[in-house]
């Protein structure tokens, strides 16, 4: 029994300086390794971390771009308003899905990243890649949807550009849209303002949008009726904003990667630790179907019309109320609480009451889903 | 959701923790679950940190992805570089590395590797590309086996020649068999795999409990289920007994599922020996395709170097697989060898125990983390512990 114990302990401590010696290659290995871009890099998830740290980051390093927030926010001279400035570039296969298509995801994808800044969204740009042969009919289509979800967000296109390439070299179309926003808030939310104490608020249901496209395109046989989320949800923020500006400390729409990614992207930027409770996070009885037969965890499933805040734990009930009262929050929910150890970590209290490390997504479950 | 939140009851998962400490009280056990669907589980659910400490998990080989040595990889990646050539294989394989790179490696240089959900959708893709030549690289236990026999069975009938299987099934009775007659190992007792009993049934496990005294509590893949297992084992322990239980018997039964053992036989035939990840050579361990079925052996129909590879010096997948070892206590387990960039294999599938500790467990066994959530639902439940859940009669305070 003895020798038991005693091997326990050397295996305590043992562990104990793996611990740090793993903590401490986590933090250090945004590098990348590769010699060729594989989709990994771009599921949103750890590979496209360390494309960005190992390559975009070192190359283009400023301190507007080094918050690395779903938008720049910057005062363009003395006694102006503080503006807001993104870009996001769309691939989704199919081009057409339940609940959407890619020119709606194009519009409020920029709009949602200038709204996580705060920002009031005004203009967009876009950008077009086309392969040739693309059917005209599909590309009207695609771009009467792109002008219906601008105008009913209250945001104008106001410039643009068109590129065809020949037949092969790009699968149907690609868009790009940049966007232009006012900032309304007199604090700067941002993923490294983090606080112990603070609450995590989800604005709704998880996985449908990465669900409904896997669905539409696997054709995996899976009957259901799942849709995409896609969303505007600005003026989700603006009541938020208005319940408790001062007090939330970060806005993160959860799209590649999943909550999972988002808050541990959170994490790392304020060094501190996130808990979640599992049986707190809204998912629909379908899309957790679909998870449990698929081998998906909803928590990496891609959004695209649901957001994350975090809030000082006086307001959170405040915010959640204003959430609650707008459309897009009204399945919106409080998931977790930020603590001070051990820090740049999330975990998961499951749902059966033990407790499990909540890591980013690693590796491409679904390739091409916005 | 119906037939999942049952087993996942903590009211009921607490009251079989509580039995399991009270049984196990001044004793410490090692349990292995064979299947790695069951380490997964373990720890995704967190199953580990409700367990009382003297109850240790041990993960046994039961990943199909980790007990696959490097050569394999390597014959694979040169199948799936031969011009003309759609490979198909399970998602896990593809970054799964060989001597020179994985899968994923192959593909990003330009070699068509796709990754479906079953073997009949690789022959879907035969049928599709009549001018292609369609490979799907089957990997699994006597899980997946049955699946690739019927689509052999399947090509056959339908006279399809633009197909093959790069057949890398394995047994898992041969690997228990290794791994009970290695020296440095002391266990009490085996969760047994779920899955593969539904196919091969109970009678299999029959001389791990006869002749070498340890008891087989065979397992569904739920938190429940798992724990409850855990339990009929402690107590088959503390009781004196050695037997072959059955807890999922709402999908084993103990004559195993006959259709598909006969589909099994009729299209492959036991290897004469075959090399596992870290083990070594086992004999008979492994399936390969019958002379009547050569038409459809990628093996034959395509130039496989099948050159033995060494693992890497610092990788210790062999020992983790045995269960000689923590996956933590791996030399680069979290550092050089991560999910992203995996030296072994066992940190690439979600069901290999390095994986399954990286993503889900890192440290929560030694670490303060999670003070704040040590409340857990207090027990109630007055449940016959041993007679396993059936749908629609588990409605505790619900």
């Amino acid at each position: 029994m003895d020798t038991v114990t005693n091997n326990h302990n050397g295996q305590a401590s043992q562990t104990l300086e793996k611990i740090e010696r793993v903590r401490q290659a986590r933090r250090n290995k945004f590098y990348l390794r590769e010699e060729r871009i594989t989709l990994s890099h771009g599921s949103g998830g750890k590979a496209t971390h360390n494309l960005i740290e190992g390559i975009f980051a070192p190359a283009f390093a400023n301190p507007m771009l080094d918050r690395m927030d779903d938008a720049a926010t910057f005062t363009p001279g003395p006694g102006t308003q503080r503006l807001a400035f993104t870009t996001d570039t769309y691939v989704v296969s199919p081009l057409f899905f339940p609940g959407g298509d890619i020119g709606k995801l194009a519009v409020y994808g920029t709009i949602n990243d200038l709204a996580m800044a705060g920002a009031e969204p005004l203009y967009l740009s876009t950008g077009f890649i086309l392969e040739e042969g693309f059917p005209i009919a599909d590309l009207r289509k695609i771009v009467t949807s792109m002008a219906t979800a601008a105008r009913e967000a209250g945001v104008s296109i106001v410039t643009g550009d068109t590129k065809v390439v020949q037949r092969g070299k790009a699968d149907g179309l690609f868009i790009n849209t940049a966007g232009v926003g006012l900032v309304r808030t007199q604090a700067t939310p941002g993923q490294d303002q983090l606080r112990p104490g603070d609450k995590i608020l989800l604005s709704g249901p998880i996985g449908d949008h990465g669900i409904a496209i896997m669905l539409a395109r696997e054709a995996l046989d899976i009957e259901n009726d799942i849709q995409s989320d896609s969303a505007p949800l600005h003026t989700l923020v603006a009541s938020m904003l208005e319940a408790a500006g001062q007090d939330i400390h970060c806005l993160k729409d959860p799209t590649r990667g999943g909550v999972a990614t988002s808050l541990n992207e959170m994490a790392m930027a304020s060094e501190v630790a996130v808990m979640l409770d599992e049986s707190a996070i809204p998912v629909r009885p379908q899309v957790r179907g679909a998870c449990e037969i698929l081998g998906l965890d909803p928590l990496t499933i891609a959004n695209e019309g649901k957001l994350l805040a975090v809030v000082a734990p006086t307001a959170a009930e405040a915010v959640l109320q204003a959430m609650h009262a707008h459309p897009l929050g009204r399945e919106a929910a409080i998931i977790g609480t930020v603590q001070t150890e051990p820090p740049s970590m999330v975990f998961l209290r499951t749902d059966i009451g033990g407790k499990r490390v909540l890591d980013m997504l690693v590796g491409d479950p679904l390739p091409r889903i916005c | 959701m119906k037939f999942v939140d049952e087993y996942r009851d903590s009211a009921l998962i607490n009251s079989l923790v509580k039995e399991i400490t009270r049984l196990s009280e001044g004793k410490s056990f090692k349990l292995m679950e064979v299947c790695g669907g069951h380490t997964h589980t373990i720890y995704k659910h967190g199953i580990t940190d409700l367990l009382p400490g003297n109850i240790d998990l041990v993960h046994g080989p039961g990943c199909p992805v980790c007990v696959l040595p490097m050569g394999r990889i390597d014959d694979a990646i040169s199948i799936a570089r031969t011009d003309g050539v759609i490979f198909t294989t399970f998602g896990d394989m593809m970054r799964v590395p060989g001597s020179t790179g994985s899968l994923l490696d192959a593909r990003a240089e330009g070699a068509d590797v796709r990754f479906v959900y079953s073997p009949l959708d690789a022959l879907k893709l035969a049928r599709q590309y009549p001018d292609r030549q369609v490979v799907f690289f089957a990997i699994g236990f006597e899980t997946t086996t049955p699946s690739t026999a019927v689509t052999l069975l399947r090509a056959q009938a339908e006279g399809i020649k633009n197909f093959s299987i790069f057949c890398n099934h394995v047994n898992i009775i041969p690997a228990i068999k290794a791994i009970l007659d290695s020296p440095d190992l002391r266990l009490n007792g085996f969760v047994g795999p779920g899955h593969v009993s539904m196919v091969i049934g109970m009678r299999p496990y029959t001389f791990i409990a006869r002749d070498h005294g340890k008891p087989v509590v065979i397992s569904g893949f739920e938190p429940l289920d798992i724990v409850q297992s855990v339990y009929m084992l402690v107590k088959q322990l503390s009781e004196g007994r050695s037997e072959v239980e059955n807890q999922y018997t709402r999908v084993v039964q103990p004559e195993g599922n006959v259709r598909a053992l006969q589909a099994m036989a009729r299209t492959m035939e036991l290897r004469p020996f075959f090399e596992w990840r870290g083990m070594g050579f086992i004999t008979h361990s492994a399936l390969k395709l019958r002379a009547e079925f050569a038409d459809w052996d990628a093996e034959l129909r395509f130039n496989v170097p099948g050159i033995r590879v060494a693992d890497p010096k610092a990788c210790q997948c062999g020992e983790v697989l045995k269960g000689v070892i923590k996956p933590w206590q791996c030399k680069v387990f979290g550092t050089a060898c991560t999910p992203e960039t995996p030296i072994g294999t066992c940190m690439v599938s979600s069901e290999g125990a390095c994986a399954a500790y990286y993503n889900y467990g890192r440290f929560l066994r030694n670490s303060s983390a999670g003070t704040d959530l040590s409340s857990s639902p207090s027990n109630s439940a007055g449940t016959d512990l041993s007679r396993p859940p059936e749908h629609g009669k588990l409605s505790l305070q619900k």
